[in-house]
């Protein structure tokens, strides 16, 4: 293997895994929060379709982008009513809108386009275009840098480098402000946030709020930075994997990074290497290496990575009085 | 003449259609300790959670500082100089001190000034006020004397003068709850009103200046403590006259029942719980159990009642009892003769949404008055049992259809404890007989622990209360840390010696030998 085919391997997965950056940093603000958030899958589908919807019909990105924010912060306020103000089963209310997603956004797609549910393929201005970072063609011949820095670093749409700029972001804001503290404690023990005087309903919002921003941005990259359009059902198990990635970060910031690269390379290896010879066992079938993400969650879901302890009151609701 | 610091008028407060408080009155006096005393359920904490805003009153006046105030949230409490220390600690575990104490009272957008701010308010007061703790230690690493020590100084930090502890020494050792005590004292003299919530009397005739009683949501007296003592306050809270402590006669110990050789427990973890623990009881007499909650009382009742396994060696009657594997279930255990009262009787000794006559049978339905051929139950039967067993444990109310959670805390013990000592077992471990009683049911369920020990059986018991030791218990071994860190007799023991075990200050060889030859002398 030589380096130019490990540099491509690489930038596609910082491609591949953007999307999953997205959503698991969203996942990230919601469970430390306390309120699990199944519909992580949903959002990315609804906020993918809308901006997709929106950028083919106003030829602009910036306003689909602006649209798929908007259906993805709606569905997380939904789901925010349902487990913060009626303190309803967060799973089934986060089942619930990733159905609500699945169905709409075809339906939609089908009564407004009339191509099978999907939107018509994007150009132009109606899509994220690569950035060229500054001194990328410059450098583009310097041995070893030059590709590292313009074919690996430099030429992504500007949501991976906003995605990836994330992840410091979230772990100042975690950690560093007052904000991250009264997140942190209001998915341990929202008692003690209460009594402290600080409204737990409110912050809980605060971070469904976030949460649906996050993922609006994912569901955009997804519909127009990655494809050109949106296809029925294209978030094809992202925000699942994207939980997944977050158990496996032990809902850290840092490690959610790793993790969700993880998943992006096993995506850029399946994509690239279509069918693998093993001496002996002979050729691994193309439908292996695409199902390996998949197998990875389920591993990852099923605890046999290591012990990952949630928030403590995640899952549950906040009740008062008696 | 000031003005009192916390006047309560007309408050009154209704869950549903529980009246949990009635027109109650109450005035505080600045710089002054007043306790609240009162049963569980008689609306102290209701009253308590009314004034830091955590519920609103259906009616009534709050002042403070001879200001009306109305406080509809914590903020509000807050805000007017009120804290409090919740009976359960509302810290965040895996925080540090610093952060739990900032938590909510960040001066700023970023936390680090706050932090720093903490850090050096937190020295003074630690200097100040004996409340000295590692600012960067995790709240999960800190014993509970000290979370609760973060819980004031996080009142303190939000500048309270008036501060309100709720049962504040419930997981205390008496050592924890001394200094707990010069604490408040010192806090008073600086000036703070600090109002003493809990069921204890002795608490209340050491640490404060005045005393209000109340009974079923209402409030019955206001006497200074120095007038009063705790023979008139159990009447004040019970409404009528109560033995405190019950007249025993002397035991007449017979012949070894339970034997415990070098028992080891560790829990579901791998920690071990219980370190080559023995003991032993013999018919007609009771062993108490001390120590502070945790130090493995939990896991030698499991494994006595058949809820988890062991290793070492447990004799009954001088048979080896099976302490893992076939046989070491809780229904053998029944059938070995061991009736085991669990600590947590709402969580394994009762099932709460089940009747009182389902619940009276547990553990028992294999037996001969309960069943109706091989498949069917003997409901006719077991109703009957239970109408009995209830008259005779004067539970209230009287219905063997209630459900088990509608009964109190000290009916609800009553049930477990007529099923549990009704087939006279040989061996009788209970846990904390008496956790969440009430102080009239408190003397009944004493009374029939102590009629069984005088009717031969061998009684185990279990209890973090050493009141309760002292009133039934003829020996009285310490357990700290797994270990059994001394055995004295009760009759030759004081609290001071036992609160120094608990506190895990085990006496030096020397001490134990020189205390073997005065007895032998």
């Amino acid at each position: 293997m030589d380096l130019l085919v490990v540099v491509q391997l690489l930038d596609s997965m910082l491609r591949l895994s953007a999307p999953l950056l997205f959503a698991c940093l969203a996942g990230l603000y919601s469970e430390r929060a306390g309120i699990f958030d199944i519909g992580l899958e949903g959002k990315l589908l609804a906020s993918a379709f809308f901006s997709a919807a929106f950028a083919a019909i106003t030829g602009s990105v910036w306003l689909g982008m602006a649209a798929g924010i908007t259906a993805s912060v709606l569905l997380a306020l939904i789901h925010g009513v349902a487990s913060i103000t009626f303190r309803g089963n967060q799973l089934i209310s986060g089942v619930a809108i990733n159905f609500l997603a699945s169905g709409l956004t075809a339906l939609i797609g089908q009564n407004w386009f009339k191509i099978g549910g999907r939107t018509p393929s994007l150009s132009g201005d109606a899509r994220f275009l690569p950035v060229d970072l500054p001194f990328a063609s410059a450098l583009a011949d310097v041995p070893i840098i030059g590709p590292l820095y313009s074919d690996l670093i430099s030429g992504h749409t500007i949501l991976v480098y906003v995605g990836l700029l994330a992840v410091p972001t979230t772990w100042w804001i975690l950690f560093r402000t007052r904000f991250g503290l009264r997140l942190r404690a209001v998915g341990e023990n929202p008692e003690a946030v209460d009594t402290g005087g600080i409204s737990v309903t409110r912050l809980r919002y605060q971070a469904t709020l976030i949460c649906g921003l996050l993922c609006g941005l994912g569901g955009a990259y997804l519909a127009t930075g990655m494809a050109a359009g949106f296809i029925k059902d294209m978030s094809a198990g992202k925000g699942f994997m994207a939980l997944a990635a977050l158990i496996f970060a032990k809902w850290r910031p840092g490690y959610a990074l790793y993790a969700c690269l993880l998943f992006g390379l096993l995506e850029a290896i399946a994509i690239r290497y279509q069918s693998i010879q093993i001496a002996g066992v002979g050729t691994v079938p193309v439908q292996f290496m695409q199902a390996l993400p998949y197998i990875l969650t389920i591993i990852i879901l099923a605890g046999f990575v290591g012990k990952a302890i949630p928030p403590r009151a995640g899952g549950v609701p906040y009740v008062k009085e008696r | 003449m000031t003005a009192p610091a916390i006047e309560l008028r007309n408050i009154s407060k209704a869950f549903g259609p529980v009246q949990a408080n009635k027109d109650i009155s109450i005035s505080v006096a600045p710089k002054t300790i007043h306790g609240i005393v009162g049963e569980n359920g008689a609306g102290k904490s209701t009253l308590m959670s009314i004034l830091y805003g955590f519920y609103r009153a259906d009616k009534g006046e709050i002042f403070v500082n001879g200001e009306q105030m109305d406080i509809p949230n914590s903020q509000a409490a807050i805000a007017a100089g009120i804290g409090m220390v919740h009976q359960h600690f509302k810290l965040v575990q895996n925080f540090t001190v610093l952060e739990n104490v900032v938590l909510g009272a960040e001066d700023q957008i970023l936390l680090q000034p706050s932090l720093e701010k903490a850090r050096s308010l937190l020295q003074e007061l630690a200097e100040g006020y004996e409340l000295k703790v590692d600012p960067d230690a995790l709240i999960e690493e800190l014993s509970v004397g000290h979370q609760q020590r973060v819980e004031i100084l996080k009142a303190l930090y939000r500048r309270a003068n008036i501060l309100i502890l709720d049962e504040p020494t419930g997981v205390l050792t008496p050592a924890e709850a001394d200094h707990l005590f010069r604490i408040l004292r010192s806090l008073r003299d600086e000036g703070k009103t600090i109002i003493l919530i809990t069921h204890k009397l002795r608490e209340i005739m050491a640490v404060t200046d005045t005393v209000s009683v109340m009974r079923r949501g209402e409030m019955t007296a206001t006497v200074k403590t120095t007038d009063t003592n705790p023979q008139h306050l159990a009447e004040l809270m019970v409404g009528r006259s109560v033995l405190l402590r019950l007249q025993k006669e002397k035991a007449d110990p017979g012949s070894t029942v339970l034997k415990i050789d070098n028992l080891c427990v560790s829990d579901s973890r791998g920690v071990e719980r219980l370190k080559n623990i023995s003991m032993q009881v013999r018919q007609g007499e009771i062993l108490g159990i001390a120590g502070v909650d945790g130090n493995g009382q939990s896991e030698l009742l499991q494994v006595l009642g058949g809820l988890a396994t062991g290793t070492g060696s447990v004799e009954i009657n001088g048979q080896e009892l099976p302490l893992s594997g076939a046989g070491s279930d809780a229904q053998a255990r029944r059938e070995w003769g061991i009736a085991h009262v669990p600590e947590d009787r709402q969580l394994l000794g009762l099932v709460m949404d089940f009747m009182a006559w389902e619940n009276m049978a547990f553990g028992y339905q294999h037996d001969e008055r309960c069943r109706r051929g091989p498949f069917l139950m003997d409901i006719q039967s077991m109703q009957d049992y239970c109408r009995d067993k209830m008259k005779q444990f004067d539970v209230r109310p009287p219905s063997i259809t209630a459900l088990a959670k509608n009964f109190s805390g000290g009916n609800q013990q009553k049930i477990v404890l007529a099923r549990e000592i009704d087939r006279n077992p040989d061996l009788l471990v209970v846990g904390q007989p008496t956790r969440g009683v009430d102080v009239g049911a408190i003397e009944f369920i004493h009374q029939q622990i102590l009629d069984l020990r005088d009717a031969g059986a061998a009684v185990l018991l279990i209890s973090v209360e050493l009141d309760e030791i002292f009133s039934l218990a003829d020996r009285v071994a310490v357990l700290f840390d797994g270990r059994i860190v001394g055995e004295r007799v009760v009759s030759e023991t004081n609290e001071g010696e036992l609160g120094l075990l608990m506190a895990g200050i085990a006496e030096s060889p020397a001490q134990a030998e020189s205390r073997a030859i005065s007895v032998t002398a």
